[in-house]
């Protein structure tokens, strides 16, 4: 029972259902056995398959350091916070699990994390956004690794078409905190036989990941390519904040996709008097026109039957798909689309007087009710469909006729109407009138809920006002907006106003 | 057939004499079940012992050599009755199931096997699935085995203590006429190590011996007045020839140490843990040398008085490592001491938790107070190996950094899963019809009251749906809906919930999920699955069975991916004025046995230059406006979401992954919920006939030409 008496190499492998967190604990185990030690793996797998967290807890302890007076040594069937050698999370929210538990300790643990992110269902199911704060989770693992070894492991194994447990095994290998060699972590996949070669790339990426880093992924060229027929327009964008400019441009290229040049103008005369605004009640942020010119692109180019369509056919939206689709040599592929048109669309595509005609008919109305109340599967990669789609497409020319256009335009003309009085007084404010468009998103009961619940925040702007800090509030009620489907937050943050007097009480 | 396959590894159950044998806990188990000359085995699956069924499914050939009967109970309760076969026969037989919840089907059959006794031994295996991942209520077997009074083992968590547990059981059981419960812990059913093995013994006395031979004692029946004969008989006669036996053949084992006045009391699947704890407070070395003395409880129950006294002799104190409330044992020795006149003070449940596992770190814990109230001299001198002190400052930052930002997990409908849908219309209902009580059952259906879905107020107990909505049938402006699986429709939800529901005349909605596999445990066969499968006999119809107790108003969809026609059945079932139960069989294969049959099956056929189509689902970022009303409802693991290209928004866009199996939710459920157009399906075909590549030719050219005209004007725009 000396100071320098044999201890075991413990590992904690965190995990999730379906990842290969077994087979890394088992070649673990069979390198350690390999080498002259004695392995102990146990594992709580519950519900695991069923997508849960699943964990692993392997300890090794060599052979050589048992006599016959000893006997074989107890192993510990659960990590012991402060007593982990080596800690392996497959994701960055399960690394931070294994943080929040205390199995990573500053003078002890190797960390080994994939940076890779499955979002969980909390995070998948907000109205807007969801996601947690990825950095902050990355900065808990460095601040309480004694060494962090971190790269999208997930990433590495789906280009080397293995999982990530290979890489991950690569990763432990090139940290160098096992006595073994990197032969002997390959000959334990070999031994594995199973996908031995796809494993293989995929440890040597894992390796070469621990060793070298993970070469930073290069970021996508910004498109520079700005159409001739748009260039004076991009001209006249002139001098704004770095953020406004960005949007700026984005929204005449978005409005001219959308409709024509034309439109990208009119775009851009109806920021002028935000930009007029930004100007005399700016206070240095530039956020106001930035919001206004990124909400009024995508208020003009809302997504009608028409812009579905168009988008669908485009030639690299094929190539789109087929490459999503992992499309291999010599496979074919075909396409089908999950439309439901509704009498609403259609009459929303029609000239406004004929669309408000056949809305307030009476057997056309219900016959295309009849004829709409189920949904259409329509391939868009036969013939037949795509001509149909193409179609639809071709009613562009038509659009600023429509009905939907109509009631579209007039909706924004309320929206800028009530920023720029607002802008006057309280800028803040009208910065976040323009983010409350956001609410307006979507296709049929998701895009009326929206608007239902921009109205009523609308409408409430008076008593928001007289709130200490207006646009606090309105923020607050715009995140209640987005909390759930049946508008509870809400309700409940409208309850929650506080008048200017009785906040003062 | 199951999830998991052991095909390979029970070869290893051949084992002769003197081999070295590595593996799993379960597995161990199973070898040291041949090796005890076992006559019969039976069960119910349920994690972690779910394994063990499925290597004993898998060995059938092995079993059947050595003459040994094996059956999948149609219930714990099923499974403990089977022991009625050692009654009276001295044939050793095994039954498995999952520590509380299969206790507490079981225990009317167990009362009663109890309270008349065993002539062979019988052993019942119970898995224990308590603290850190367990998917049920936390109580403790120990009870059981107490009310019963039946012998509860609980063998250090290493493979060769494992095995001579189990053999050891069955002579316990025979030379004290007692049934014995064998408990392993989670960790220890998938623990992996090593043993040496012995020979496979075949039954001396045979179940064709027993059939052919008939026996009966009416002593032994449960029945009176025998039965106040057998509650004199467990104090008087099993108990102490129990003791006895655990004494000879020293069934507990004393570990001494310096530090002799005092002690650790430990409860034998802590044993590891214990130490581990000791070797962190340097107070013991890697091979169980301890400074302080351990007594190792490798039997929890009976407790042997004359042991703990000998053990406490000179000691002022002892600290007992129990695990779970209430403290049995702890009490227990409290009346032993005491009745002995023994000063030794009594630490527990004082210095460790009353309540949760004891894992590792609690553990340490706990004897670090021991020592430090009882030892302080051997308390170590810094605060225990990896809590430094420096250090702590960073362990608080990190902490900080995540505080909020690590999400649970919980378990949720795999990919592709048929009961997705189930609840995706029963969403849309609810937006018609409004709210409603849903009585919730045990299964995957059970992840229904996590998110996505939110749905599901009770659960009662495996196949206690029904049950669990029986008050809720009076006359009311709404039905309430309960939820069944075909495995507990046919555990006991037949008689307990439907049968119930036509007698008293209820008017509420039953739905029952029949995937054709038990699918929580891990896949296992049932009555109602839908293969042929040569062991047993399956296929039998669910809406047969409850037709046949008294159910007008069946329905059953053939396919629950078809969101709209499962909304409109429960629509109608909701609404009908039909008096009566309504039920809903909602059929579809789980998903995750159904990939596991067919993808290598699809393989091959790729490979054989056979015509494929697989088909996955996708979504158009460029239309998806990031609402994320798909992903409420439905919940799929591969429909997730990811940055927005696009420049002017923010939210994230949903994204399926390549891990869709195409199980075609998605469309349905934008088609029945009118959600958006941004879903497509892709079907990718291999080895495309003539016929395709043509069609693909002609459209290539047509569309192409179209694609060009397209490009131009874009390029021109």
């Amino acid at each position: 029972m000396a100071a320098a008496a044999p201890r075991p190499i413990t590992i904690a492998i965190l995990a999730m259902g379906g990842e290969g967190g077994g087979v890394l604990a088992e070649w673990i185990v069979d390198l350690a056995e390999h080498a002259g030690y004695i392995a102990q793996m146990t594992s709580v797998p519950g519900v695991a398959q069923r997508t849960g967290a699943t964990n692993y807890y392997v300890e090794l302890f060599p052979k050589s350091a048992t006599t016959a007076n000893t006997g074989p040594p107890v192993l510990g069937l659960t990590p012991v916070p402060g007593d982990v050698d080596i800690v392996i999370a497959s994701e960055l929210m399960e690394a931070g699990r294994a943080v929040q538990r205390g199995l990573v300790t500053p003078d002890k643990t190797t960390f080994i994390v994939s940076t890779n992110r499955v979002y969980a269902m909390t995070e998948k199911i907000a109205l807007a956004d969801g996601r947690v704060d990825s950095p902050a989770l990355l900065e808990a693992c460095r601040t309480t690794a004694k060494r962090l070894i971190h790269g999208d492991m997930a990433q590495l194994a789906e280009s080397t078409g293995s999982l990530i447990s290979s890489v991950l095994f690569g990763a432990l290998a090139g940290a160098n905190v096992l006595p073994m060699q990197r032969m002997a972590f390959e000959a334990a996949i070999r031994r594995g036989g199973v996908g031995v070669k796809e494993s293989l790339a995929a440890f040597g990426a894992g390796f070469a990941a621990a060793t070298d880093g993970v070469p930073a992924k290069a970021s996508e060229p910004i498109l520079s390519h700005v159409s001739p027929a748009l260039a004076p327009l991009m001209a006249e964008v002139g001098a704004h904040h770095e953020l406004a400019r960005t949007f700026i441009r984005a929204g005449i290229e978005r409005t001219a996709d959308y409709q024509d040049a034309a439109y990208a103008r009119e775009y851009l005369d109806r920021l002028k008097p935000v930009i007029e605004a930004e100007r005399k009640h700016g206070n240095g942020s530039g956020l106001l026109l930035a919001e206004t010119a990124r909400e009024l692109a995508l208020g003009m180019a809302y997504e009608d039957t028409v812009r579905v369509a168009e988008l669908k056919i485009r030639p690299g939206r094929f190539e789109r798909v087929r490459e999503e689709a992992q499309l291999a040599e010599g496979q074919i592929l075909e396409i089908a689309e999950f439309l439901h048109p509704r009498l609403q669309e259609i009459a929303d595509t029609l000239p406004a007087g004929l669309g408000r005609w056949l809305l307030n008919s009476d057997w056309p109305r219900r016959l295309l009710e009849r004829v709409t109340k189920k949904g259409k599967v329509l391939k868009t990669s036969s013939i037949l469909g795509f001509l149909q789609l193409y179609f639809v497409a071709s009613l562009k020319p038509t659009r600023r006729r429509s009905l939907r256009f109509r009631n579209e335009h007039a909706f924004l003309d309320g929206w800028l109407k009530t920023i720029l009085d607002v802008a006057q007084t309280n800028y803040a404010l009208a910065t976040e009138i323009a983010l409350t468009r956001t609410l307006v998103k979507g296709y049929s009961d998701t895009h009326e809920r929206g608007r239902q619940r921009y109205d009523t925040l609308m409408q409430l702007l008076p008593r928001i006002m007289e709130a200490p800090d207006a646009a606090a509030t309105l923020a607050k009620l715009r995140k209640a907006a987005l909390a759930d489907d049946t508008g509870a937050a809400l309700n409940a943050a409208i309850k929650d106003i506080r008048p200017l007097q009785q906040a003062a009480e | 057939m199951a999830e998991r396959s052991f095909k390979e590894e029970v070869q290893k159950l051949k084992l002769g004499e003197g081999a070295e044998f590595h593996g799993e806990g379960i597995l161990a188990v199973t070898k040291a079940l041949l090796q005890s000359g076992v006559s019969y085995v039976a069960g119910y699956q349920g994690a972690p012992i779910s394994h063990l069924m499925d290597v004993l499914a898998d060995a059938n050939d092995i079993l059947e050599e050595l003459g040994i009967h094996f059956e999948n109970s149609a219930s714990e309760a099923t499974a403990a009755a089977t022991l009625a076969a050692s009654v009276n026969y001295p044939l050793r037989g095994a039954v498995t199931f999952k520590s509380t919840v299969g206790t507490n089907v079981a225990s009317d059959a167990l009362a009663n096997l109890a309270s008349g006794g065993v002539t062979g031994g019988a052993l019942i295996i119970i898995g224990e699935d308590y603290g850190e991942g367990s998917s049920i209520m936390q109580e403790r077997v120990h009870a059981f085995a107490m009310k019963s009074m039946m012998w509860l083992i609980d063998p250090r968590p290493n493979l060769p203590s494992i095995v001579r547990a189990v053999e050891t059981a069955f002579e316990l059981s025979e030379i004290s006429n007692t049934p014995v419960m064998l408990e392993l812990r989670i960790r220890a059913c998938h623990v992996y190590g090593r043993f040496t093995t012995k020979a496979n013994k075949r039954p001396e006395f045979g179940l064709t011996d027993a059939l052919e031979n008939p026996r009966r004692d009416l002593s032994r029946i449960a029945m009176p007045p025998m039965v106040y004969v057998h509650e004199k008989d467990k104090w008087e006669i099993r108990r102490p020839a129990a003791i006895k036996y655990i004494q000879d053949h020293r069934l507990n084992e004393f570990f001494d140490g310096d530090a002799n006045d005092i002690g650790i009391v430990v409860q034998g699947g802590l044993y590891n843990t214990t130490l581990r704890g000791l070797e962190l407070l340097g107070l013991a070395d890697s091979f169980g040398d301890s400074k302080v003395p351990v007594y190792c409880l490798n039997v929890t129950y009976p407790l042997v008085d004359t042991e703990f006294v000998r053990f406490c002799a000179g000691k002022k104190a002892i600290l007992i490592v129990e695990e779970g409330q209430p403290d049995f044992i702890e009490q227990n020795v409290n009346t032993i001491l005491r009745r002995a006149d023994i000063q030794t003070n009594i630490h527990g449940k004082d210095m460790l938790p009353m309540a949760g596992e004891y894992t590792g770190g609690v553990v340490r814990d706990g004897i670090a107070k021991f020592i430090a109230k009882t030892r302080p001299d051997l308390s170590p001198a810094t605060a225990p190996t990896g809590d430094v002190v420096p250090l702590d400052q960073r362990k608080a930052d990190a902490q900080a950094f995540i505080e909020g930002k690590v999400h649970g997990r919980p378990p949720s409908f795999c990919t592709g899963c048929p009961e997705r849908p189930i609840f995706a219309a029963m969403k849309l209902v609810e937006r018609e019809l409004g709210q409603h009580h849903v009585s919730a059952d045990i299964g995957c259906h059970l992840f229904s009251i996590f998110p996505p879905f939110n749905v599901g107020a009770t659960t009662m107990g495996y196949g206690l749906g029904a049950a669990g909505a029986s008050a809720l049938n009076v006359k009311a402006g709404k039905r309430a809906i309960s939820m069944m699986g075909d495995g507990g429709f046919w555990h006991n939800g037949l008689t307990s919930g439907v049968g119930n529901a036509v007698f008293n005349k209820s008017d509420n909605v039953l739905i029952i999920v029949d995937n054709g596999y038990s699918a929580a445990t891990g896949g296992q066969d049932i009555p109602s699955s839908f293969h042929a499968q040569p062991n047993r006999n399956t296929q039998n119809s669910i809406e047969k069975a409850v037709r046949g107790v008294g159910v007008n108003w069946v329905k059953t969809i053939t396919r629950t991916y078809d969101v709209a026609k499962m909304r409109d059945a429960l629509r109608e079932a909701l609404t009908t004025k039909e008096q009566g139960p309504k039920v809903i069989v909602a059929q579809s294969e789980c998903m995750l046995n159904k990939q596991r049959r067919i993808r290598p099956l699809l393989r091959k056929a790729a490979e054989r230059g056979e015509r494929v189509v697989r088909e996955r689902f996708g979504v158009d970022a460029d239309t998806c406006t990031g609402d994320h009303s798909c992903i409420r409802l439905s919940g799929c693991p591969s429909l997730t979401i990811a940055p927005n290209p696009d420049p002017l928004r923010r939210e994230p866009v949903t994204k399926v992954i390549n891990s869709c199996v195409g199980c075609g939710l998605c469309g349905e459920v934008s088609h029945a919920a009118v959600l958006c157009p941004s879903f497509y399906r892709a079907s990718l075909i291999t080895n495309p006939t003539g016929w395709d590549k043509f069609k693909a030719r002609v459209r290539e050219a047509v569309i192409g030409f179209f694609h060009r005209r397209i490009a131009r004007k874009l390029a021109a725009a």
